[in-house]
């Protein structure tokens, strides 16, 4: 188990550091940041000042090592549109986007894990059917265009829940929705497989024999080892809802990361952006590292390869 | 006795057909049978040709130039609306700066299905050789694009699309190349672990006992046995790069005006949406349908070229 969490360690510092190259070359793609920041039509010194400014008259690996000995230390620049360091900002407005993205993950986890179940336990019946149903039809709905139907249908028109805004519990019910809705389809088929694989077992079987409860052997013997394999989806799919948060923030003007994303992309904040980014990435492979060591403990298979 | 006792391959061999033999469906019949039982693939690749049909022909079926703002007509409700306004000379109405609907409508199928093509395209190149590659040579070429996938997952697609985009500036090149560039990760993850499969079959060994190079043990023996999981994944992908599209435009960074995108259409439509909902709920469900049918004839392509992989 400790080797296998050191190399799990390894490759997730790797990957990190890859990351962290990437969001720093990113504002190269344009060629010339300093043009960038200053705009079109800019004059010659204007954009010689700049430069010199922020040092990307540096060369690129010394600017790179620079930006990430800070970036370690916590220091991730100053924010060029709002003045103040990028980090205070980010570490204010994550928690409001990792609480709507804990909220997200729980209303698809809780509509797809039941609904695969009851897929599995009944396969190709009417639930089978409309499970797969609904799974295909999440699937093609395109986020913003869901959250804006639900926006008009339960916000104007039944006037039931808040459209904008993070002040009560209530705000968070429809963007939740918007945005957990997406997992549910994968979850819900992986349930429904891995339900489906289990209970053709030869220990079901047994525990169907030793005259257990069905319940019992559903819940207790079956779901547990069917459910394994969602972990592992559900943390890579936590990670994907907190980039897709971005589109639900905009809608429902929720002051999150996603919209201080959407802020700084529209202002071309670059170190606001570049700062997004990486921490996105890296709460990332933190969370797939977890969710590693999770399945290595759940289920001692994974650990051998 | 005699009669009974010639042997099945006897009879084969002198060219006679047993009575199930003649009687049993040919591989084609079989599979045509699959394709026009299932309903799933018959109504996405049905959806599918009417979408791809207004996109090729959207200047001769629309109704009126797609890019003529005539503010004296503008939002006109569509024909459905009990409204003295709706009239047939607009069935889907007029959006805020009195452009048809329904040719914007047809002018965004265009957009949708080149962007998602397009994208899709570059993706699959660059994710079937990384995938391919992998799955072929194993070892360490594995390891290294296993962390190549690891490494592209880790970063969020919206959000460095849109930085991006944001930077370079926002064209209709520069999103296909850039959803290009950034979702081969589903390809490479499905070719790596098809092309594993196929490479531990015997005929695979035998090719190499045969002294085969790798070029043509790759082109003549794996990618034959690949091909239908590739061509799932690629519509797949195509509907996440469509949608992605849809997104980015929503978002103002994707397409930009006045060219139509449904996505650009909804933006456009947003601050209306409370008066005129049928302003996003048009270009909206064509959008859920385009990605539907996709999805459908995906799902159902895998479900009739390999049955045993449904899930």
């Amino acid at each position: 188990m400790a080797i296998f969490a050191l190399k799990r360690l390894g490759v997730a510092i790797l990957v990190a550091l890859t990351v962290s190259l990437i969001t720093f070359s990113m504002v190269y793609i344009s060629g010339d940041p300093a043009i960038t920041i200053a705009g079109e039509g800019a004059r010659i010194e204007d954009i010689e000042n700049i430069r010199r400014f922020y040092g990307f008259d540096r060369p690129i690996f010394v600017q790179y090592l620079e930006w990430l000995w800070n970036a370690i230390h916590g220091d991730l620049g100053r924010s060029f549109s709002l003045r103040v360091p990028v980090a205070d900002v980010i570490f204010e407005r994550l928690p409001t986007t990792m609480l709507l993205g804990a909220c997200a993950i729980t209303f698809g986890l809780t509509l797809a894990i039941p609904l695969g179940v009851l897929a599995a336990v009944k396969p190709n019946s009417i639930f089978d059917r409309a499970a797969l149903t609904l799974a295909v039809v999440g699937q093609a709905m395109p986020t913003f265009w869901f959250g804006l139907t639900l926006i008009l249908v339960f916000g104007v028109m039944l006037r039931w829940l808040p459209i904008t805004g993070q002040d009560s519990w209530w705000n968070f019910v429809m963007p939740a929705v918007a945005l957990g809705y997406n997992v549910a389809p994968a979850v819900m088929r992986l349930t429904r497989a891995g339900m489906l694989e289990v209970l053709a077992s030869d220990y079901i079987r047994t525990a169907r024999a030793k005259g257990l409860r069905p319940m019992t052997v559903l819940f207790k013997h079956a779901l547990r080892n069917a459910v394994i394999p969602v972990v592992a989806l559900a943390a890579v799919q936590f990670g994907f809802m907190l980039g897709g948060s971005i589109v639900i923030e905009t809608i429902f003007q929720i002051n999150g990361l996603g919209y201080l994303a959407w802020e700084s992309i529209q202002r071309k904040d670059l170190p606001m952006m570049q700062a997004i980014v990486l921490i996105l990435s890296i709460i990332y492979v933190v969370i797939t590292f977890l969710a590693d060591m999770l399945n290595a403990f759940l289920d001692p298979r994974i650990r051998v390869t | 006795m005699a009669e009974t006792t010639i042997s099945r391959s006897t009879l084969a061999r002198a060219g006679v057909q047993t009575a199930e033999e003649i009687m049993a469906p040919t591989p084609g019949a079989m599979m045509r049978r699959r394709v026009f039982g299932h309903f799933g693939l018959m109504f996405g690749g049905f959806v599918l040709l009417v979408i791809i049909f207004m996109a090729l022909f959207a200047n001769v079926i629309s109704p009126h130039d797609a890019y003529d703002q005539q503010l004296g007509r503008k939002l006109i409700p569509p024909i459905w609306h009990d409204s003295p306004k709706a009239t047939w000379s607009h069935p889907f109405g007029t959006d805020h700066l009195g452009r048809d609907y329904l040719s914007r409508l047809y002018h965004g199928a265009q957009v949708s299905l080149l962007i998602g093509f397009s994208a899709m395209i570059i993706s699959g190149l660059i994710g079937t050789i990384l995938g391919v590659m992998a799955g072929y040579f194993g070892g360490r070429v594995d390891m290294a694009v296993n962390f190549l996938i690891t490494t592209r997952l880790s970063m969020p697609v919206i959000l460095v699309a849109l930085a991006v985009v944001s930077i370079i500036g926002s064209s209709l090149n520069v999103v296909i190349w850039v959803l290009g560039l950034l979702i081969w990760d589903r390809f490479a993850v499905v070719m790596r672990s098809a092309t594993q499969q196929v490479r531990s079959l015997e005929f695979v060994t035998a090719a190499e006992a045969l002294g085969c190079s790798h070029l043509r043990i790759l082109l003549t023996e794996i990618a034959p046995n690949v091909m239908n999981h590739l061509i799932v994944v690629a519509t797949l992908e195509m509907a996440h790069a469509i949608l992605l599209e849809a997104a980015l435009s929503f978002l103002g960074l994707g397409v930009q005006p006045p060219t139509p995108s449904w996505g650009l259409m909804i933006a456009e439509a947003k601050g209306l949406m409370y008066f005129d909902p049928w302003l996003i709920a048009i270009p909206g469900v064509a959008l859920f349908m385009l990605v539907l049918s996709i999805n459908l004839v995906g799902d159902g392509l895998r479900d009739v070229t390999a049955p045993e992989n449904r899930s």
